[in-house]
This record gives structure tokens, C-alpha cells and sequence, in this order.
């Protein structure tokens, strides 16, 4: 959901999107040298109107996109910086819940969870047990 | 659903897989302000997390913080946290009334003593019993017995937290907060009420400030306790840190054109185009210590700053008397004085002949044709 005010902005109102490409870097150096992951959290940044924006053109979108449908959708994207992601959950009415950049090879949420495949095992189990 | 389940359970048998609860905890640790490190940690705590018994009392309020957290649309964080706790009585919300409303609120005190959350928005009158009463029970004794058996007692909104507008001057009923009311009155006990006044003044009280508090803020502390199983860190004015622990002004997205020295002087000039600072229009933002910064308001759209307004300081003590909103922070506030000289003539509260007086100038202006600056507001 984007909001428009009558208000002019410009990139380095906040001086806050510069910083966090830096982090951004020092993280993806991490992760290469190290293999240690990190999570950043947009919202907890205070960003002005269209800065969110910027930051999101600046890592643009990569090779990944996937979209989880969990009370409500996320989007899951790698930026066109790979092992950098950029992780935004809705809930059903498509409001922002939050916004992460994820510096991993892979977010957690998009592996198969073993609880939901423990009761995806019992449905497959019953399915197998009326069918057959 | 039962009393017993874990939230864990509670979100399970809504059939929310495990992606979707770990998405959840991902919004609760952004929104208590927690590094995402933490949200594992979270996971853990939150799936084996009882679901609470939790009484709601109303006093002299005006219903906005229960609005602030129930306007939500579902699912939301703050209403899946609202829905896993057990709320056993809350006048607004419930469908019982009259004796089996008081019922309810007996039955959830006997079978939690000690253990039930207490949560009060409004103040207290200790002007007279008769000011605010619920089935026959003063506001006064409702609340010194009912918080006789909490584990610990949520302020939420400034009127509980700090008293508020009912008791902005000449404050007419004598309201008090929560935590005046348990401090001053704990050593003249009702009968029916079960504890002593040591007790009753050393209760954790948790303050949640806000004309209203922001719902996250409200749902913030909630999980707090269910998570952790403690109270937040509080500030000198009981707040949680974790919200309360920044002003709006560091927070801002505007501060920049402060420390530049640009500031909007009027509400229609250029710097309020530009988005200027709002410090010279009466922003409270540097004495204001709340989340709205980055929590926002209206699901995550904006706050009052965002939208060209100054912040009126509503989550601290105060806020309706400490001088006009749109007066900046350093210039006197004789007027204030005399306008609530004439409020008390008139029988009406400072605010309202404040804010009738302003509008009178605002008409005046109109007709001349003249810009209203802010001096116009403030003559």
C-alpha cells in the first residue's frame, strides 16, 4: 500500500540510507568470509516518505522471488546483490507487518518447517489410508 | 477455547502453519523493538505461553484506547494477541451485564488470585463516589479490590496513566491515576477488599500513556508478559523503555531541519511544504517520549508529524495543561491561565473555551481575508 503526501522529500533527508547500504556491505563480507547471517529491520529505522522506496530501487529485485501465503502474504525477493534479501510480510488486508533485509543464502522461512511437515506426514497418511 | 492452552496451541488449532507463526514472531520482535536475533527466542517462549486471565476496567474515559486496539482488522499481530488472552471482563466488549457481568468479574478474580492482569483505562474520581459508578460500586472501591489480587496492573491511556483530561484544570470529579489512587487511598480500605496496603502499594504497575496509546504499544506489553513472564524495563514514569524510551523528536524523520535551523512558522508557508520542522508551531516532539515515530499510526500509515501537525504530547503527564498546542515549547503560556479562569465560569473545561476562542480568531481572520499565522492563535 503506497501513501502519497503533499510533502517534497529528497534521498537524504534522513541521512539514514547511506549508513545501512554500508551495514548492508559489511554483512554480505560476513557472510562470504564467515557464513554469518544477519537481519536487519527496516521499520525500526526512522525513514521520511519515499525513503523506504529508495532504498528498495537501490537493492532492486534479483533472480528470486517467491511469495508466501501465511496469514496473509510475504514477499520474498533477493536483491540483484545475491545472498541480500529483501523480506516484506502483509497480513490479509496487505498492510505492511514488517520489513526486513535478510543477509543469508537462503531465509529461514522459505525451508519446509518440520512441524508443518510432521502434520502434512498425517494428512498424506490418511489420504494414502481412503484412497487405497 | 480452553483456559489451558498454550498460545502456541491456540494458533495451531486455527490451522496457522509454522511459517506463519514464525512470521509473527518476526512482527512481534519488530514491533516490541527487539533485534531479529531475538526472534527465535521469541518462538520459544510465545508457543509455551499460557493464555492469561485479564480484566479490563473502565473508568472515567472516554472508550478511545479500547478503539485504539479493536479498530484493527483481523489478522492482525495485535489482534491475534488480543484473541489469545482470556478476557474475562471488559464492559464494552462483553456481552454479559448487570449482576452477571459482576459475576464474571468475581469467578475470574477467585479462580487467577494473584495471577490475573489488570488493565484500566480512565481515571479515578476521588472527588466524590457518585462521579463514576459501575452496578452500584464506586470506580474507587472497584478498582482497590480488583487490584488486590493482580499479578500486575496495565495503566492504559494517559487518563489512567496520569490522570488525563478529567483531570486537566479545574478538574472537576478529583481524578487520579491508577498508581495516585493505590498510593494515596491503599491506607483507607473498603471492607471487600482483600489485601493489605502494603500489598496494594507495592503492585507493578505499568504505565501506557497515549491520547490513545498506540495499539501495538497496548499489545506490545501484553506480549511482553506473555514472552518474558516479567514486566518490561520502565522508565521514571513507569512506562516500558522499550516504547517510551526515545522522544518523538530523536526519532524523527524531520530532526534533520531542526539541527539545520529550518522550521515551517506558519502552516501554509514554505517550509510546511517542504516538510519542514514543526518545532515553531508548537511541536512537543522534544519532550514527548512515545513510538509513534516508527510504530505510526492507522496500521503503520503515518503519524501526526508526518501529516504536517505538530505533536501535542498526549503520552505525557499533563499534556491538556502544559500550555497551547500550538505555542512553541520555550514561549510563555499566560493565556492559558486566563482562559481556564473563564472555563471554570462557564462551567466547561480549559480546552474547550481554549479551543472556542481559537476558532473565533480562525472565523475573524477568514472574513478579513488574513493568513492565520500561529501569533494569531496564540494572542
Amino acid at each position: 500500500m503506497t501513501h502519497s503526501f503533499n510533502i517534497e522529500t529528497d534521498a537524504g533527508l534522513t541521512h539514514n540510507v547511506q549508513p545501512l547500504m554500508h551495514e548492508i556491505r559489511h554483512a554480505v563480507q560476513a557472510l562470504l568470509d564467515t557464513g554469518e547471517t544477519t537481519v536487519i529491520d527496516l521499520r525500526s529505522l526512522p525513514l521520511a516518505p519515499g525513503e523506504l522506496e529508495v532504498i528498495e530501487a537501490t537493492l532492486g529485485r534479483g533472480e528470486v522471488n517467491a511469495v508466501l501465503e501465511a496469514m496473509g502474504p510475504s514477499e520474498i525477493s533477493e536483491t540483484v546483490f545475491p545472498g541480500v534479501w529483501l523480506v516484506r510480510h502483509f497480513n490479509a488486508d496487505k498492510q505492511v507487518m514488517g520489513v526486513f533485509v535478510e543477509i543469508t543464502r537462503m531465509p529461514s522461512l522459505l525451508l519446509s518447517q518440520n512441524e508443518d511437515i510432521a502434520d502434512g506426514l498425517r494428512q498424506l497418511d490418511e489420504k494414502l489410508e481412503t484412497m487405497f | 477455547m480452553k483456559k489451558d492452552q498454550t498460545l502456541g496451541e491456540v494458533l495451531r488449532s486455527r490451522k496457522i502453519s509454522r511459517r506463519g507463526f514464525l512470521k509473527f514472531c518476526a512482527a512481534t520482535a519488530s514491533l516490541m523493538a527487539l533485534p531479529p536475533s531475538m526472534i527465535p527466542a521469541i518462538a520459544r517462549a510465545l508457543e509455551n505461553a499460557r493464555r492469561p486471565s485479564v480484566i479490563w476496567l473502565s473508568f472515567q474515559e472516554c472508550t478511545g484506547c479500547t478503539e485504539s486496539l479493536t479498530r484493527s482488522h483481523a489478522p492482525t499481530v495485535e489482534g491475534l494477541i488480543f484473541e489469545s488472552i482470556s478476557l474475562d471482563y471488559h464492559h464494552t466488549l462483553q456481552a454479559a451485564s448487570g449482576e452477571a457481568a459482576e459475576a464474571a468479574r468475581e469467578a475470574a478474580m477467585q479462580e487467577n488470585w494473584g495471577e490475573y492482569l489488570l488493565v484500566v483505562d480512565g481515571s479515578i474520581p476521588a472527588g466524590g463516589a457518585g462521579f463514576s459508578t459501575i452496578a452500584g460500586i464506586s470506580n474507587m472501591d472497584m478498582l482497590l479490590e480488583t487490584a488486590a489480587g493482580a499479578a500486575a496492573i496495565i495503566a492504559v491511556g494517559s487518563c489512567a496513566a496520569f490522570g488525563g483530561i478529567p483531570a486537566a484544570k479545574p478538574n472537576p470529579t478529583g481524578a487520579l491515576s491508577v498508581a495516585e489512587l493505590l498510593q494515596g487511598y491503599a491506607d483507607q480500605l473498603p471492607d471487600t477488599v482483600n489485601a493489605t496496603a502494603s500489598e496494594l502499594k507495592s503492585k507493578p504497575i505499568i504505565n501506557v500513556p497515549g491520547c490513545p496509546p498506540i495499539p501495538v504499544v497496548i499489545t506490545g506489553v501484553l506480549t511482553h508478559f506473555l514472552t518474558f513472564g516479567t514486566i518490561p524495563e520502565l522508565d521514571a514514569l513507569s512506562r516500558p523503555k522499550v516504547f517510551y524510551g526515545n522522544s518523538i523528536h530523536d526519532r524523527c524523520y524531520r530532526r534533520p531541519f531542526y539541527d539545520r535551523g529550518q522550521f515551517a512558522e506558519t502552516f501554509d508557508d514554505e517550509g510546511a511544504k517542504k516538510g519542514w520542522c514543526l518545532y515553531k508551531l508548537g511541536c512537543k516532539g522534544p519532550t514527548t517520549f512515545n513510538a509513534c515515530a516508527t510504530a505510526k499510526w492507522n496500521d503503520g500509515t503515518s503519524f501526526p508529524i508526518e501529516s504536517g501537525h505538530p505533536c501535542l504530547g498526549c503520552s505525557e503527564p499533563d499534556f491538556w495543561d502544559a500550555g497551547g498546542f500550538y505555542k512553541a515549547l520555550s514561549t510563555p503560556t499566560e493565556d492559558i491561565s486566563r482562559a481556564a479562569v473563564y472555563a471554570v465560569a462557564a462551567g466547561a473545561a480549559a480546552g474547550v473555551a481554549l479551543g472556542a476562542a481559537n476558532r473565533a480568531k480562525k472565523s475573524k481572520a477568514a472574513k478579513n481575508h488574513q493568513k492565520v499565522s500561529i501569533d494569531d492563535l496564540e494572542k
